[in-house]
């Protein structure tokens, strides 16, 4: 396997296609805009001059591995890719779009690759014409620092797809865990609803939102608390990852906590806004 | 304001009015810090004293304490 499409040129499909261009794979961005694909440039440079400064001592760091990564706006680039990862936005429609041009280019060999956190694989799969290539891998942020991530096997899901994605994860340095297809899989269920209850106790005064992440990280040996999480992930994504999981099982206990959906419309979103549960 | 108390500033800001570090301190051992806050201080050098920091300069120990980062600055200022 040599060529890698990543699809989204957002914070994930940045730190997915470092990871790729770090080991030498030949990585093909796409994004359908030019101004965030010139910005993901130097965000990319930056996550490499990260990775310097923190895993130099783990061994050496390729320093022109982002000369491995080319960027486009047609997606018609990825006909000769081998292994495919979409970054998209997590919306239904958004993906749907994506993923009906997709499965007209693509290679009838390729595994498909939706980064997502929250839609389901099966669905996702159902779009494609080769349903038993597509599969759900949940990347961690920042990716390169992350290593072990969820793998999701849809309904239709090959036992060699899922192969073939632990070995090429395993290729870059990463471990996948896999898990059934299900809302959230494992990683959100749990997390966001833990998030969303941290929001409602700061929102009852329960206590502030310091103590509230003081004491996942003291009394629990966390590295990071709820609402710190929450400001890293991004409250806009929060809000949209705990919406799908309250539709998806149609069951209250995910109800968005009305503070979230208040800092989302004031534009408090979290560390990329400068302020969400802390200032930055 | 001198380099030491501009870098020291923006790390206080970071960590907030009520902790205290002094100069000498490793400001990661410590915990003050994660490892992702590198980059903000690679980024505030360059933006704040005209410096370019390259790839072999990318080394932890250049950012781990304010004394460490105002030697850095210094030697590439020189």
């Amino acid at each position: 396997m040599k060529k890698i499409g990543v699809i989204g040129a957002g914070i994930m499909g940045q730190g997915v296609a470092y990871q790729f261009a770090k080991f030498d794979y030949e990585v093909c961005l796409i994004d359908i805009s030019q101004e965030v694909l010139d910005d993901s440039k130097n965000k990319i440079r930056n996550i490499s001059r990260l990775d310097m400064l923190v895993n130099r001592e783990k061994g050496p760091i390729n320093p022109t591995a982002t000369d491995n990564i080319r960027y486009s706006t047609d997606l018609r680039d990825l006909a000769d890719a081998d292994f495919i990862v979409e970054n998209i936005i997590e919306n239904v429609d958004a993906k749907t779009k994506v993923y009906q041009e997709l499965s007209e280019i693509i290679q009838t060999t390729a595994k498909v690759v939706v980064n997502t956190s929250c839609i389901t694989i099966t669905r996702i799969g159902s779009l494609m014409k080769h349903p038993e290539n597509v599969l759900g891998i949940h990347f961690m942020n920042p990716v390169h620092m992350r290593p072990t991530v969820e793998v999701i096997r849809g309904v239709y899901t090959s036992d060699e797809s899922i192969e073939t994605a632990l070995k090429t994860l395993e290729s870059v340095n990463m471990n996948g865990i896999v898990v059934n297809d299900s809302p959230g899989f494992v990683s959100n269920r749990v997390l966001m609803l833990t998030v969303n209850e941290a929001i409602f106790a700061l929102q009852d005064r329960v206590a502030d939102a310091e103590s509230i992440d003081r004491i996942h990280k003291e009394c629990f040996g966390h590295t990071m608390g709820p609402l710190e999480t929450a400001d890293l992930i991004g409250l806009d994504t929060i809000l949209y990852s705990v919406e799908v999981l309250y539709h998806s099982f149609n069951d209250s206990k995910y109800r968005p906590a009305p503070l979230l959906k208040q800092m989302v419309d004031a534009g408090k979103l979290g560390r990329k806004s400068g302020e969400g549960f802390f200032k930055y | 304001m001198n380099n030491q108390d501009q870098i020291k500033e923006f790390i206080q800001k970071k960590v907030g009015e009520k902790v205290s570090f002094s100069n000498a301190d490793d400001i990661f051992k410590l915990g003050l810090v994660n490892s992702l806050f590198a980059l903000e201080l690679v980024v505030f050098l360059e933006n704040s004293f005209g410096i370019q920091v390259e790839n072999e300069d990318l080394d932890l120990n250049n950012f781990r304490s304010v004394d460490n980062m105002n030697d850095f600055v210094a030697k590439k200022t020189a």
